[in-house]
C-alpha cells in the first residue's frame, strides 16, 4: 500500500560542497561527551561519579519522571569529568573512552515474537527510547502515552542533508528489525515516506508514502500534516531513519551501538564525504578526517538549519544527522542594505537588486551573518511561500510571543516543531528567531497544560 | 585605523548606554552589521528591512521628481507663462529647468521637514525606550511629502507629522506594532484640522492662495463634485499634468512605480489588482444607475466613465503606497483580496457621496486598516474551525 505526497510550498536551497556517495569511519576519539541538554525537558537523575567504569550501554542517568527511562553511554570506559551548571546542573558527561568498546549485553530478540511491554522494555533500559520523539511538543516521548501511529521519514531534504537510503546501506536488515520492533509500540501504522528508488520501498510491516517536493517535503512534522495530522488529545511518534536501524541493531546483536552514518559536508570542508560518527565523538576527530578549513569557520552538529553550533572543541550530538562546516559571517559590509547582490554568496527571496533569481539553482556559499538586525514582524507573504503545513505560520509565531495558550492550541501547535519553522526563520526579514519562540511556546505548553 | 574599525570601538563604547540605538542607527546604515545567527538556522537570506524599505522609496523617487516639474509647470500654467503641454508625455514644456526650479524650491522644504521632524521623533522614542530605530520612516517620511498639497505651510506639516508618528505609530509600540497607516495618519490629521488648506481651489497650485485675481486651480474630483466640466484630457490624467497633491498627479509613473513593486515582490500584487478590481465594479454599478439619478448632484461623478477613476485623484498613488503597507493591511493571503477589494469599493463610494471632500481613497484606506485585523480573524478563524472539525470526525 503506498500513497503519493506532493509539496509544493517549500524551497530547495543547493549549498556548497556536498557530500560524495563514499562512506568512512571517523576516528574514534579518546573523550566521548553526552549533553543532557540534547534531551529536552527530560529532568536527568546520574546513576554515576567522576571515575566511575562504564560499558557502552551502561546507563549514565535516567528521567526523574519516569525512573525505566534510561539514558546510556555509548562507548565503554570510565567517568572523566561531570561538568555542572548553575544550580548544579548536569551540562557534560564527559566519557575517557576505551580503545575497544565492551557492550553491555542486552540479549539478541527478534521483535516480531515480542509483545509490546517487552520491546518497550527493552528500548527503555537500554536508551534506545531516546530516540524516539513525541509530538505534540518534540520532545523524548512519554512511554505511557500510546500513540495513534509512528512516522519515519525516509528522505532528508534539508541543505547538504544526510542522503537516507545511502547512509543505511548495509544495514537494511537492521532497520527491518527496528520498524518491527516500532510497529508494536502503536495500535496505528508505522508510516514510511520515500522520495526515490530504495531498499526502503521494500520495507514491511509499513504504510509507504512517496513524498516528492522541495524542503520541508522530507521533514516529519509536514508528512505528518500531509497524512494524519495531529489532533487536541492525541500523541504520535517520530522516530529518524538512521535511528531506526540502530533500535533494530539493539535487538539483532543485543548491543546499544549509536553509531550514524552522516554527511559531513559544506563548503569549509575540504573532503566532504559520508563517515560512520559515534554519537559523542569529539569534533576534532571529524574536523580533522574531512580536512576542514577552520578558519573564521562554523562547526555545526547537524544541518545548516536546525544543528547545533558546537565548534570544533564539542562533541557529535544526540539528534545529529549530519556535520556541516560553513564560513562564520562576522564581518562588517559597506552599505550592505543598498548595493545589489549578484554571485552565490548571499541568497535572496525577493528581487530587491538581488539576483539570486536568474540563478537560484546554482550551488550557494552562504555565511553565518544574519544581514540585517532583528525588527519587529513587517513585511507578509514570504512564510507561507515556504511553508506546506495547513498552519498559519505568522500567527502561530505571534501567539507564541504573546503567551496566549488558548490561541496556540487552536493554531495548532501540537502539530509543530521548531524545525518545521527552520524555512520561515531563514527567510524571515525581520530576522526574527523562529525556531527559539516555537521552542518557547512549546515550553510553555508542558507547563502549562501538560 | 580604518572607518570600519573605529566604528566598531565606538559601537562596543556605546553598548548599553543610552546613546546606544542612536549611535547604531547611523552605524547600521553605513555598514550592515556583523551579526551572526545565534539560535536556529544557521543562515539567512540576505533580504532585510532596510532592503525592502529602500526598494519603496526607490519607487517614489522618479514620483518625487516628476511632481517637482509638475508644481513648477502649474504654477506657471496658472501666470499664463507656459504653453500647455500637448505633444505627449516628454513635452518641453514640461519638462523645463524653470518648472523644476521653481517644484525643487517648494517641495524640498517639504521633504526635509518631513524627514527631520518624524526621524527626530523616532528617534527620541527610540533612546527612551531603548529600542533600535526602525526603518519604517523612512518610507513614511518619503510619502507624506508627496500626499499634502503643495503650498502647506511648514508648521502645519510638522505638528502633523509628529502627531502621526506619536499617534499613529508609537504609542502602539512602533514600526509593526500600529493600526493605521502613519502617513494616512498625517495626512487624516491636516484634513480634520486645518480644512480650508485641505481643499478648495486655491491649495493645488503653487503660488495661488495669495493671489486673488480669481484663477481657479481646482482639481478634477473637486471640477466633478461641483459639476463643472473638466478642464483636462484623459491622456492630461494619465500623464500627471494636472494639480492635485504634490506626487499623486502622474498614474503613467504611479503604475510603473506598482510594477516595480510587484516585480521586485517588495509590494503585494494580491491587494494592488484587487484595489483596482473594487474600485472598477464600483465604478461600472455606478455608471449602471447614473442615467437614473440625473439631475441630482451626484450625477457627475456617477457618470464618470468608471475606468477613468483610476486616473483622477489619488486612487493610484493610494492604491500602490498605501494600501499595501504590510503592517496595516491584512496578513492572510485570503484577506488580502478581501482587502483590497473593500479598499477599491470604498473609495470611489466615498468619492461620490461625499460632497465635502471628493477624496475617498484617504478615507477608504483608513477604514479598512481598521477593519483589516477583523478580516484576518474571519480568515484564521476558517483554519481553526478546520482543525477542529477534524477532531470532530475523529471522535464520533
Amino acid at each position: 500500500m503506498s500513497t503519493d505526497i506532493r509539496i509544493k510550498k517549500g524551497l530547495d536551497i543547493k549549498l556548497k560542497g556536498k557530500a560524495k556517495h563514499e562512506k568512512a569511519v571517523a576516528s574514534r576519539s579518546k573523550i566521548f561527551t553526552i549533553y543532557p541538554d540534547d534531551f529536552h525537558a527530560i529532568k536527568p537523575k546520574l546513576s554515576i561519579r567522576e571515575g566511575d567504569k562504564v560499558l557502552a550501554g551502561d546507563s549514565l542517568f535516567y528521567n526523574k519522571d519516569y525512573q525505566a527511562m534510561q539514558f546510556v553511554s555509548p562507548v565503554s570506559g570510565v567517568i572523566k569529568e561531570i561538568k555542572r551548571g548553575a544550580k548544579r546542573k548536569v551540562l557534560e558527561i564527559v566519557i575517557q573512552a576505551d580503545n575497544q568498546d565492551t557492550h553491555k549485553d542486552f540479549g539478541v530478540k527478534t521483535p516480531s515474537n515480542l509483545a509490546e511491554p517487552q520491546v518497550k522494555q527493552s528500548l527503555l533500559e537500554s536508551g534506545c527510547w531516546s530516540f524516539i520523539k513525541q509530538r505534540p511538543y518534540d520532545i523524548v516521548a512519554n512511554p505511557d502515552k500510546s500513540p495513534k501511529a509512528i512516522f519515519v521519514s525516509g528522505f532528508n531534504s534539508n541543505p547538504n542533508g544526510t542522503n537516507i537510503p545511502f547512509s543505511l546501506k548495509g544495514k537494511e536488515e537492521a532497520f527491518q528489525a527496528g520498524i518491527d520492533a516500532l510497529s508494536k509500540l502503536t495500535e496505528g501504522k508505522v508510516h514510511l515516506s520515500v522520495n526515490e528508488k530504495s531498499f526502503l520501498n521494500e520495507v514491511k510491516n509499513v504504510v509507504l508514502h512517496h513524498v516528492s517536493g522541495p524542503h520541508p517535503a522530507g521533514n516529519v512534522g509536514t508528512q505528518i500534516n500531509k497524512i494524519d495530522p495531529v489532533n487536541k488529545g492525541e500523541t504520535v511518534y517520530t522516530v529518524n531513519a538512521l535511528d531506526v536501524a540502530i533500535i533494530g541493531e539493539l535487538f539483532l546483536t543485543g548491543k546499544y551501538n549509536p553509531v550514524r552514518t552522516v554527511a559531513v559536508a559544506g563548503s569549509r570542508v575540504g573532503k566532504p564525504q559520508y563517515f560512520d560518527v559515534r554519537i559523542g565523538n569529539g569534533m576534532k576527530e571529524i574536523v580533522k578526517d574531512a580536512n576542514f578549513d577552520l578558519k573564521d569557520t562554523r562547526v555545526i552538529s547537524g544541518n545548516v538549519f536546525t544543528g547545533l553550533n558546537v565548534g570544533e572543541n564539542g562533541a557529535f550530538r544526540h539528534f545529529s544527522y549530519s556535520v556541516a562546516g560553513i564560513p562564520e559571517g562576522n564581518y562588517y559590509e559597506l552599505f550592505g542594505w543598498a548595493k545589489p547582490v549578484f554571485g552565490n554568496k548571499k541568497y535572496s527571496i525577493t528581487r530587491a537588486l538581488t539576483f539570486t533569481w536568474l540563478n537560484p539553482k546554482q550551488e550557494f556559499d552562504l555565511d553565518t551573518n544574519t544581514n540585517g538586525e532583528q525588527r519587529a514582524f513587517v513585511v507578509t507573504g514570504f512564510y507561507e511561500k515556504v511553508f506546506p503545513l495547513d498552519i498559519l505560520p505568522l500567527q502561530i509565531l505571534k501567539s507564541c510571543m504573546y503567551e496566549d495558550l488558548e490561541e496556540m492550541e487552536a493554531l495548532g501547535m501540537y502539530e509543530v516543531a521548531p524545525e518545521d519553522f527552520a524555512l520561515t526563520e531563514f527567510v524571515c526579514i525581520s530576522k526574527q528567531p523562529h525556531q527559539d519562540i516555537i521552542r518557547k511556546g512549546l515550553d510553555l505548553m508542558i507547563k502549562e497544560i501538560g | 585605523m580604518s572607518l570600519k574599525d573605529k566604528l566598531h570601538q565606538l559601537k562596543l563604547k556605546y553598548q548599553g548606554t543610552k546613546m546606544e540605538p542612536l549611535f547604531n542607527a547611523f552605524h547600521t546604515f553605513l555598514y550592515t552589521p556583523n551579526e551572526v545567527t545565534k539560535t536556529g538556522s544557521h543562515i539567512r537570506v540576505v533580504d532585510d528591512l532596510k532592503r525592502t524599505m529602500n526598494m519603496v522609496v526607490l519607487a517614489l523617487v522618479p514620483i518625487l521628481i516628476f511632481s517637482m516639474f509638475n508644481t513648477g509647470y502649474q504654477h506657471y500654467l496658472a501666470l499664463g507663462q507656459v504653453d500647455y503641454a500637448t505633444d505627449g508625455f516628454f513635452s518641453p514644456n514640461f519638462w523645463n529647468l524653470n518648472n523644476f526650479i521653481v517644484g525643487f524650491k517648494t517641495i524640498m522644504p517639504l521633504v526635509l521637514v518631513s524627514y527631520i521632524v518624524g526621524l527626530g521623533v523616532e528617534f527620541y522614542f527610540a533612546m527612551k525606550k531603548g529600542h533600535e530605530v526602525e526603518e519604517g520612516y523612512l518610507v513614511t517620511g518619503m510619502l507624506v511629502p508627496l500626499i499634502v498639497p503643495v503650498d502647506i505651510p511648514l508648521w502645519m506639516l510638522a505638528i502633523a507629522v509628529i502627531f502621526g508618528v506619536v499617534i499613529g505609530k508609537e504609542v502602539f509600540g512602533g514600526t509593526g506594532m500600529n493600526i493605521l497607516n502613519p502617513a494616512l495618519t498625517i495626512r487624516a490629521f491636516l484634513f480634520f484640522s486645518y480644512p480650508t488648506w485641505m481643499s478648495g481651489d486655491k491649495v493645488w497650485i503653487h503660488g495661488l492662495a495669495e493671489r486673488t485675481d480669481g484663477i481657479s486651480g481646482e482639481t478634477i474630483l473637486g471640477s466633478l463634485a461641483q459639476g463643472k466640466d473638466v478642464a483636462y484630457g484623459v491622456k492630461e490624467m494619465f500623464y500627471g499634468f494636472i494639480p492635485g497633491s504634490v506626487g499623486e498627479t502622474s498614474t503613467l509613473l504611479i503604475l510603473l512605480a506598482g510594477l516595480f513593486l510587484i516585480f521586485t515582490k517588495i509590494g503585494s500584487w494580491r491587494i494592488m489588482l484587487s484595489t483596482v478590481l473594487g474600485a472598477l465594479v464600483m465604478g461600472l454599478l455606478f455608471n449602471w444607475i447614473a442615467p437614473s439619478m440625473e439631475g441630482t448632484k451626484f450625477y457627475d461623478l456617477m457618470s464618470t466613465p468608471f475606468w477613468q477613476h483610476l486616473l483622477i485623484g489619488g486612487f493610484a498613488f493610494g492604491t500602490v503606497f498605501m494600501a499595501t503597507d504590510p503592517v496595516t493591511a491584512t496578513q492572510t493571503t485570503k484577506g488580502k483580496w478581501i482587502y483590497g477589494f473593500l479598499i477599491g469599493l470604498m473609495s470611489i463610494l466615498i468619492r461620490v457621496f461625499n460632497p465635502a471632500y471628493p477624496e475617498g481613497v484617504m478615507l477608504a484606506i483608513l477604514l479598512m486598516n481598521v477593519f483589516a485585523p477583523t478580516i484576518d480573524h474571519i480568515i484564521v478563524g476558517k483554519n481553526i474551525k478546520k482543525r477542529l472539525n477534524r477532531l470532530k470526525v475523529k471522535t464520533t
